[in-house]
């Protein structure tokens, strides 16, 4: 445990910054009591109006999309507005916002993990469980995109009996692998993390269909020391694969746009450029959800002013990264000298969709700034709008790159305007439906913090301090012979 | 919350209390003695006091990983990551070969001359397909080093299980290390200042699977074996029947076929051609015709028009240009004056010669090309010289599609101009600029004449050196012998 001197702070702010001591990361708790703050949540019988509310709602939205998806596949993909030019529209645009969302997960769990920021383990549950949501949604829309959704097998190299085999040379192949490996590996340290906290629940459930649905989830986990050691030792390693894997997954994600010949797609600095953008709107999508989880499960004293500042602090630095990667692609259209390149920049930003770039730009490059004061960085309402402009902001950004590129792609004769049909919009509604109904389910059937990680980070009781034993030893199974 | 929870809520199914049933009835065994501790520290220090005891078959219980449990207890670094790194590369490997086989091999993709096997290309199936394999190892290691999952254990019959997934910590020295003994154990767990010392324990003989679990797997096992037992037939066997293909939508659209009757186009439109008629009275674009003479020369009548059509204007510009254009479309052929003695024309008549002596024996078909002055074409109407133009004769293709009407008549005008020009005498000069040309004629001839001088003279010098070689050589033989 650590042994370094924890500043006593009044309140809930734990925000200041002491040089003489470390700020503490949870306020106000023990290790039972944040077993019972956690797993309560859970265990409540009662099911809170504005949970079943928001869950309706959601699974409204839901509802809405797998009808639209029935529609489009009875009818076809001309259902959209996708058309030559704008071959790739919403579908694609959703698709590159969800996967983009789906960043900041992995990178708390991994990337904060392997650099040792303790603050994680508050939020890393929920943010890895918006992961695997947010990829579902993602994964969606190429697997309808593809119009003949029954032939989607042909994405994967599987023996067919045309004999013919997936061409690996093409962007769009190693997305499907890249974004394959991201969910599938996700939702394993997703749920390697929670596999002790499922024990935990397992060991305080007393209906039996719980205990057994519990049961069945936690594998049988005693939190043993020896499985323990190879538990953690394991999750460093998929922590270490996963940091890598999340790089890549943005970086493969952009090569299908940066591979093409597209003037305004055909540049080199996609790869670095989504990866910043995907772990700021992965970010912003964090904070929009954990700031109403937290005060509507009264979890304000574990997931503190500090953690959303810190997170703040990221969405700062990844929204002005992102601001540079918007000015050095308008410099590098103009010092590379390609006229065609110079003009689908300053068609970008003054021609047709000037408004939806200047959109981009007020969300994603100016709205964060304000964070640079720290009375807006640990300010709630702020936050809060800052965090919903900057998904408002970064979705228009893949619609920036998407449609404005190919809208005015090569022969001026075929330019033409993209307008979405109600379906597409039907259709984004809908993976907002889908996101929020898994949401729901998770945190009214899932511990949304990851218990076992922040008692690793709260400081050690001093022996006799601990809550009072019981007097009497709790019933033991009957032991008959010997 | 913990106050709302409401002890045992229900029963357990039964095959669940049937098993709990066994497990209490069957004879039983000790399986371990267990100590409680109330923070990390009293544990860590309880841990090396059993270590150092002496017991190899021993663990402790906690709610997260204890820092410096593993050195406490003893416990040896794990090989699992050995196990990913090898698993990563087995991935890494099969990505790569993957890609190999299928792209080269089983069905090699030639696209815009790029090599089959390029590496930049697979790097990112094989990075990723790296990272899968040892993801994935990780995770099932860690079950599988773990034993897990193990749904019973004699452990969960320790009602105090909640706590050591919660708050406390536990000590647990197990029944099959080679040095237990029930009183030693406790003794020591209470030197250490453990709490609530419990023996646990355990049914000799593990209870049976339950019958439904067993069924239900024999029956699930046999349903997965179905697919690969059709696959297999459908691969050792031979069958005349087309593939199976469930969806048909790109076989049978919903479509007009050429060569095909349809019943809905015979109800819209009493025909039930898929090629639907031209509404009577349509004019295809190239059938509108304004001006015949202008398109192809000829009159309404059928005849070659003997005028060039109206409002085409002849002056010194059109008859350059026709001069121009013919010199790059007929030349070749009709030769620069129009008499037929073109590059492609004396070529051939070379070649023909060639064959006539027996110096050649490819065979060739040549119609030579018209002299354009000849009294046939002389006596034609412009129409008429403009039609073959555009059409063509004989060998000769049609110009339509390479120069456009407007030159096209050009040229007619100019191959007037050419007729004219052959055997032309001074009378057909304009008075004014004949004395100009008598001129330019009296010069040229002069100049020919020096010309011819000149020739003769260089000639005749030639004739003189050559005679006096031969005299040398015939003057000294040996000389050359000599060489």
């Amino acid at each position: 445990m650590s042994t370094t001197k924890t500043l006593h702070v009044e309140g809930l702010d734990n925000s200041t910054d002491d040089p003489s001591g470390r700020a503490p990361l949870i306020l106000k708790h023990d290790y039972k009591s944040v077993t019972d703050a956690v797993c309560g949540v859970v265990e409540n019988p009662k099911i809170h109006p504005a949970w079943a509310l928001g869950f309706l709602v959601a699974l409204g939205g839901l509802g809405m999309l797998f009808a639209l998806i029935v529609h489009l596949i009875a009818t076809g993909v001309g259902v959209w507005g996708n058309n030559v030019p704008v071959a790739w529209g919403w579908p694609i645009v959703n698709f590159v916002f969800w996967v983009g969302i789906g960043h900041a997960g992995t990178l708390i769990s991994a990337v904060l993990f392997l650099f040792r920021q303790n603050w994680r383990t508050s939020i890393n549950r929920f943010a890895e469980a918006m992961t695997i949501f947010a990829v579902v949604c993602a994964g969606t829309f190429p697997g309808i995109h593809v119009g003949r959704i029954w032939l989607a097998y042909w994405l994967f190299p599987v023996p067919n009996q045309m004999l013919m085999w997936p061409q690996f040379r093409s962007p769009l192949l190693w997305d499907v692998f890249a974004v394959g490996t991201y969910a599938s590996v996700s939702l394993v340290f997703w749920y390697m993390g929670m596999i002790p906290d499922l024990a935990t629940l397992r060991d305080r459930a007393r209906h039996p269909l719980r205990r057994l649905a519990y049961g069945v989830l936690s594998m049988g986990w005693r939190g043993s020391s020896r499985h323990w050691h190879r538990y953690e030792r394991a999750y460093i390693l998929l922590a270490a694969l996963a940091t890598p894997l999340v790089l890549s997954v943005h970086t493969v994600v952009s090569f299908d746009f940066a591979v093409s010949q597209v003037p305004g797609w055909h540049t080199t600095i996609f790869p670095p450029y989504f990866v910043a953008g995907a772990i700021f709107s992965g970010f912003a999508m964090v904070v929009t959800l954990a700031v109403p989880a937290r005060a509507f499960y009264g979890m304000k004293e574990i997931i503190t002013v500090r953690h959303l500042e810190n997170m703040n602090k990221v969405i700062l630095a990844t929204g002005s990264m992102v601001g540079y990667a918007y000015a050095m692609e308008f410099f590098i259209a103009w010092y590379g000298g390609n006229r065609y390149e110079q003009f689908a920049f300053v068609n970008r930003a003054m021609g047709p969709y000037w408004w939806a770039y200047w959109t981009m730009v007020s969300c994603n490059v100016l709205s964060p700034q304000i964070f640079w004061f720290k009375k807006a960085r640990t300010s709630i309402p702020i936050m809060m709008v800052v965090a919903i402009f900057v998904n408002i902001g970064m979705w228009f950004e893949r619609f920036v790159i998407t449609v404005t590129s190919l809208s005015r792609d090569y022969l001026p004769s075929s330019w033409a305007y993209f307008r979405p049909t109600p379906v597409d919009i039907g259709m984004l509604i809908g993976s907002f439906g889908l996101f929020f109904t898994l949401f729901f389910l998770f945190l009214r059937f899932l511990p949304m913090i990851a218990i076992s990680e922040v008692k690793l980070v709260m400081p050690e009781p001093e022996p006799g301090t601990t809550a009072k034993r019981e007097t009497t030893p709790l019933e033991t199974a009957p032991a008959s012979s010997n | 919350m913990a106050e709302n929870r409401i002890q045992d809520e229900g029963q357990d199914p039964s095959w669940v209390t049937n098993l709990k049933r066994h497990d209490e009835e069957s004879p039983q065994k000790v399986y371990a003695v267990v100590a409680e501790y109330d923070t990390p520290g009293e544990l860590l220090e309880a841990s090396r006091r059993v270590r150092d005891a002496g017991y190899s078959k021993w663990d402790t219980l906690t709610p997260f990983p204890v820092h410096g449990i593993d050195e406490a207890m003893g416990i040896k670094p794990t090989i699992l990551p050995w196990i990913v790194l090898c698993m990563g590369l087995a991935g890494g490997t099969l990505g790569l070969g993957l890609q190999y086989f299928t792209n080269t091999v089983f069905y090699p993709y030639l696209i815009s001359g790029k090599p089959m096997f390029s590496l930049p290309a697979n790097i990112p199936v094989t990075y990723e397909l790296t990272i899968l394999f040892a993801a994935f190892t990780a995770f099932f290691s860690v079950l599988g080093l773990s034993m897990l999952p193990e749904f019973f254990h004699p452990l969960f019959r320790l009602k105090r299980m909640e706590r050591y997934t919660n708050d406390r910590f536990a000590v647990v020295i197990q029944g099959n290390d080679p040095i237990f003994e029930r009183e030693r154990a406790s003794a020591l767990l209470k030197e250490t200042g453990g709490n609530d010392i419990e023996t646990i324990f355990a049914p000799e003989k593990t209870a049976p699977i339950p019958a439904p679990v067993v069924g239900v797997s024999v029956i699930i096992g046999a349903i997965l074996l179905l697919p690969p037992a059709f696959v297999a037939r459908a691969r050792f066997s031979k069958s005349e029947k087309p593939r199976i293909h469930i969806i048909q939508d790109m076989d049978m659209q919903q479509k007009f076929k050429a060569q095909f009757p349809s019943e809905l186009l015979q109800e819209l439109y009493g025909d039930p051609r898929a090629s639907l008629q031209p509404v009577p009275g349509t004019l295809a674009r190239q059938d509108f015709v304004e001006d015949d003479v202008w398109l192809d020369g000829k009159l309404p009548s059928g005849d070659y028009s003997a005028a060039f059509p109206e409002g085409f204007v002849i002056d010194e510009g059109m008859l350059e240009r026709g001069q121009q254009r013919y010199a790059i479309s007929c030349m070749p052929c009709h030769g620069l004056a129009g008499d037929g003695q073109g590059l492609v024309a004396n070529r051939a008549l070379f070649l023909a010669d060639a064959i006539a002596s027996g110096r050649a024996n490819t065979g060739m078909a040549w119609a030579p090309p018209a002299n354009l002055a000849d009294a046939r074409i002389q006596v034609q109407p412009i129409g008429e010289i403009f039609h073959t133009i555009s059409y063509g004769l004989n060998n000769m293709m049609g110009y339509a599609t390479q120069v456009n009407r407007e030159d096209r008549w050009a040229i007619a005008a100019y191959v007037r101009v050419l007729q004219k020009s052959q055997g032309a005498t001074l009378a057909d000069v304009p008075a004014e600029v004949r004395a100009e040309v008598e001129q330019e004629l009296v010069e040229a001839r002069a100049a020919a004449e020096i010309v011819a001088a000149a020739a003769a003279a260089e000639q005749a010098a030639r004739d003189a050196a050559e005679a006096e070689a031969a005299a040398a050589e015939q003057a000294a033989p040996e000389t050359e012998s000599n060489d």
